[in-house]
């Protein structure tokens, strides 16, 4: 095992992990500040029970979210230090904002909101959550600017053989940051959707409180078919900027080997030889990669081989094949899962549009089903992304073997990587065990607490 | 005139401050939970006092990672990867503590919330220790070479004087929580607090003064810039015997201010006598790495000087009036607060 495999490893495990509470997190406390502006508006209390028992789930999730975060914003400086000093200058600034910008108002409103139920009018109450949300949105685009300043380089000159940053507009105008962080947006409220969405229907399957789940439900299915297609139309801008910016991912995805001909047929399913650079099997949909490309039924897509040479021309000798099965499948999953939401929203829609709900007890089973796919659609949307960059760190400029530590040794890693894996596996653990727990008592138990005014706001007795 | 790169310093000399100041405290509630709580009760209570805070105060940390990352981003680079286990060691305390807080009251049962309550202890010892740890090292000087990483050996993380500087913090950080929660709680829990918060100041001074004896004999702080350092350890010692003072005469305000005076003028200290090193080279001064050598460029410090300007006073303004509205004391009998 080498030390820049154990980096690599650590780096793509505590980011995916990091970034399955992230999504969940942006999703369900925008749905949670929909319910509470339901009850602020409209008076109605039921949203208000709903607000607090989403909520209390949302501030679980949310708690594991900050502590899987905080690892990430030394991990640069830990395993990446030769990356750090050679983009820190661009790279270093939008997470320094991040942290100015959006994590202390995150954490401050957040504590307002748990704490300030009866010490806020309900008007600044739900204006603090609205900030909890506004936080997380802006934390992602700052976040992004910066992942998307290493898929494409902007806003830079090389001094000293270090990138420094010249032009900040540039980093913020970014055309990759521009199809990217809608797609994360969107994903992220798909994924706070379908995570009520399918609690919901558990619990409507089994009869308890069937009416205010339903409202949940309907609330959930709205936003996510809203950002189901919103994801799909900006998937596809994604795939259509690829073709400029980075040919080889769109290539490796398509496990493109050979120039594509015109017009380029989209492969559906690929048997990939990597070793032949080749394919011994395919089924082709004629056209469609053209489309997804260029938006229209013409056009060749250059494959894997063309783009090596015209590579090694540019950058020198070397490997600029990314991992392609990775990259190929990820990308499959990613989509399909995404069509599968689509339509599982639409169908969600229909049933609760003709009252018959209740009785689709196959549906509901599916919908619980589902509340895994968002999360399976957005590890892999990260790792066809970061994976099809490969070899390169930040595209064009500096390779991922030459961003690792020097002096960061394998014992060192290794003790690292145990830890962390360690630590992850147990919050794994306690945040499911603690889901199922809040999810099975209910939202009226909370209410049912017998004084509201004696208790610890930790202690879900008496502060939801 | 001050250029932008010790503008930067500065600005990150003030989010550590800041960091040690704020969460300086509520790593002190957490230590306390274990010397003074004499039920599951007051536990609580004292949980509660930093409930709404915590992870607010925390992001003065990450703010002050993310400058050094933005402003000087080969000190970040020297100084996470060189100290790479050590911070394994805060990470892991930071991820537990920061998870207790919210999942202790969670599920009714005694066992559940103990193990999470020594968590929050351990999560809330750790850290002040190893930024000691961290901090007095970086002033005794670590081999630094001349590609500016940092390949260090036991003995230079672990000495007598790195030791004594860890040991020095986080007493520093438990008198600073002790004497928030005098000024957070009533009744008896407040009593014991002030009643303990007055042994623990003396152990506080003693701690300074070896610390100070061994920096005198490790470290440059007393010749480096003695004109400014000289004087403030003078002031550090005033602050703790007024401390001492305040605490007698049950003014706990002015306690409270006495010893978050101590804490920023300690970690003042620390910046003064460093400036203009981020990092000192055991090896070679040649190799120190300063405000100079490891910063971003001029841009880079213009773009982040306007957008720290700009929002810095909107952060500190909403923070001030987050500590506002949850103002009142925390008692047993009206915890929901
Ligand atoms: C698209 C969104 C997104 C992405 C790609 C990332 N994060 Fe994140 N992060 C968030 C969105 C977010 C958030 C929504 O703001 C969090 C997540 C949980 C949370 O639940 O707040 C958060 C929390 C969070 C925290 C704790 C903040 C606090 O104490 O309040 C830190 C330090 C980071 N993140 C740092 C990072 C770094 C260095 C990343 C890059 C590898 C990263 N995050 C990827
Ligand atoms: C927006 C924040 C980011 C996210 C969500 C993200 C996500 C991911 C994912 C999902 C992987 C794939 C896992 C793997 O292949 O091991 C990965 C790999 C990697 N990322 Fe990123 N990344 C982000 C930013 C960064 C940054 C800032 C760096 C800087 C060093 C970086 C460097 C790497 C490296 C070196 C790998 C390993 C590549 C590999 O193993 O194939 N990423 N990242
Ligand atoms: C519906 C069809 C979809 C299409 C056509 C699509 C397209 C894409 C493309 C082309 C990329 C790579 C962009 C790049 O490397 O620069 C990507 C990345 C990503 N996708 Fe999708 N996607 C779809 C569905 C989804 C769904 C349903 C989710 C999650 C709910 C999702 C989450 C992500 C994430 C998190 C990334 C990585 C970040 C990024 O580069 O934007 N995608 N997607």
């Amino acid at each position: 095992m080498d030390e820049l495999f154990l980096a690599r490893l650590q780096f793509g495990s505590t980011t995916i992990f990091h970034f399955l509470f992230v999504p969940l997190s942006i999703g369900l406390v925008f749905l949670v500040a929909l319910m509470e502006t339901h009850y602020v508006l409209k008076g109605d209390e039921r949203y208000k029970k709903l607000a607090k028992f989403w909520g209390h789930l949302f501030l679980i999730n949310f708690a594991v979210g900050v502590v899987t975060g905080i690892i990430q914003e030394f991990q640069f400086g830990m395993n990446w230090s030769d990356y750090s000093r050679f983009v820190g200058d661009v790279f270093g600034a939008p997470l320094a904002i991040e942290a100015l910008l959006a994590f202390f108002m995150e954490s401050t409103f957040i504590g307002l909101w748990i704490f300030g139920w009866d010490r806020l009018s309900p008007k600044v109450h739900l204006a603090c959550i609205w900030l909890v949300s506004l936080g997380t949105m802006m934390s992602a685009l700052w976040i992004l600017a910066a992942n998307s300043f290493m898929q494409e380089p902007v806003g830079f000159v090389m001094n000293n053989g270090r990138a420094e940053m010249n032009d900040f507009f540039a980093l913020l105008t970014n055309p990759q940051l521009a199809v990217e962080f809608p797609h994360v947006i969107f994903g992220a409220l798909a994924t706070g959707a379908f995570f009520i969405g399918g609690v919901s229907a558990f619990k409507i399957l089994k009869g308890q409180e069937v009416d205010l789940f339903k409202k949940s439900f309907n609330l959930a299915m709205t936003v996510a078919l809203i950002s189901g297609l919103a994801i799909a139309f900006s998937g596809h801008a994604q795939a259509k900027h690829l073709m400029e910016s980075q040919p080889m991912k769109m290539a490796a995805s398509e496990a493109l080997w050979e120039d594509s001909g015109d017009p380029a047929a989209w492969t559906a399913f690929a048997w990939i030889d990597s070793e032949n650079q080749e394919n011994s099997f395919e089924i082709n949909i004629p056209f469609a990669l053209s489309y997804l490309a260029y938006e229209k039924f013409q056009g060749d897509v250059p494959g894997m081989k063309t783009l090596q040479a015209e590579y090694e021309a540019t950058y020198g000798e070397g490997n600029y094949i990314p991992p392609v099965k990775t990259t190929f499948w990820s990308f499959r999953i990613m989509v399909g899962a995404g069509m599968v939401m689509i339509f599982a929203s639409l169908l969600g829609l229909y049933f609760s549009y003709r009252e018959t709900l209740a009785q689709q007890k196959w549906f509901l089973r599916a919908m619980v089903a589902l509340i895994s796919f968002p999360f399976i659609a957005n590890s892999a949307g990260w790792i066809m992304t970061e994976v099809g960059r490969q070899p390169w760190t930040v595209f064009g400029l500096m390779t991922t073997s030459a961003s690792i530590s020097p002096n960061v040794s394998t014992a060192s890693l290794l003790l690292s990587l145990i830890a962390f894996s360690g630590a992850y596996l147990i919050l794994a653990i306690v945040l499911v065990y603690l889901f199922i727990r809040e999810i099975k008592k209910g939202v009226e138990h909370h209410e049912a607490a017998p004084d509201q005014k004696a208790g610890d706001p930790f202690d879900q007795e008496v502060y939801l | 005139m001050m250029g932008l790169n010790e503008l930067w310093f500065l600005l990150i000399a003030v989010l550590f401050v800041g960091f040690f100041f704020l969460e300086g405290f509520d790593f002190g509630v957490g230590i306390s939970t274990r010397f003074l709580a004499k039920n599951d009760l007051e536990r609580r209570i004292m949980i509660n006092t930093i409930g709404p805070f915590w992870d607010a105060n925390e992001v003065w940390l990450l703010t002050g990672g993310g400058a050094i990352f933005a402003a000087f981003p080969h000190w970040y680079a020297t100084m996470f990867s060189g100290y790479y286990v050590p911070f394994v060691f805060v990470l892991l305390a930071l991820i537990g503590r920061g998870v207790a807080f919210e999942f202790r009251g969670k599920v009714q049962s005694a066992r559940w919330t103990k193990t999470w309550d020594y968590v929050v202890f351990f999560g809330s010892l750790l850290p002040p220790f190893l930024f000691g740890v961290l901090f007095t090292s970086i002033l005794r000087g670590m081999p630094i070479d001349a590609d500016m990483n940092m390949y260090a050996g036991f003995t230079d993380f672990v000495n007598l004087y790195s030791i004594t500087g860890g040991v020095t913090v986080t007493i520093l950080c438990f008198l600073h929580g002790l004497s928030f929660l005098t000024l957070r709680t009533v009744g008896d829990l407040q009593n014991r607090s002030r009643a303990l918060a007055k042994k623990v100041v003396w152990l506080a001074l003693a701690a300074l003064v070896a610390f100070v004896g061994l920096s005198y004999d490790q470290t440059d702080i007393f010749t480096a810039r003695a004109s400014v350092t000289v004087p403030m350890i003078g002031a550090i010692v005033i602050a703790y015997v007024l401390a001492a003072l305040f605490l007698t005469k049950k003014r706990d305000g002015l306690a409270f201010v006495s010893s978050g005076a101590g804490i920023i003028l300690t970690v003042s200290v620390i910046f003064a006598s460093l400036f203009p090193r981020v990092m000192i080279s055991s090896l070679s001064s040649a190799y120190d790495l300063t405000v100079y050598n490891a910063a971003s460029g001029p841009y880079s410090l213009k773009v982040m000087t306007i957008v720290a300007v700009t929002l810095l006073p909107f952060v500190i303004g909403y923070q001030i009036w987050s500590y506002y509205v949850f103002r009142k004391r925390v008692d047993g009998k009206d915890l929901t607060y």
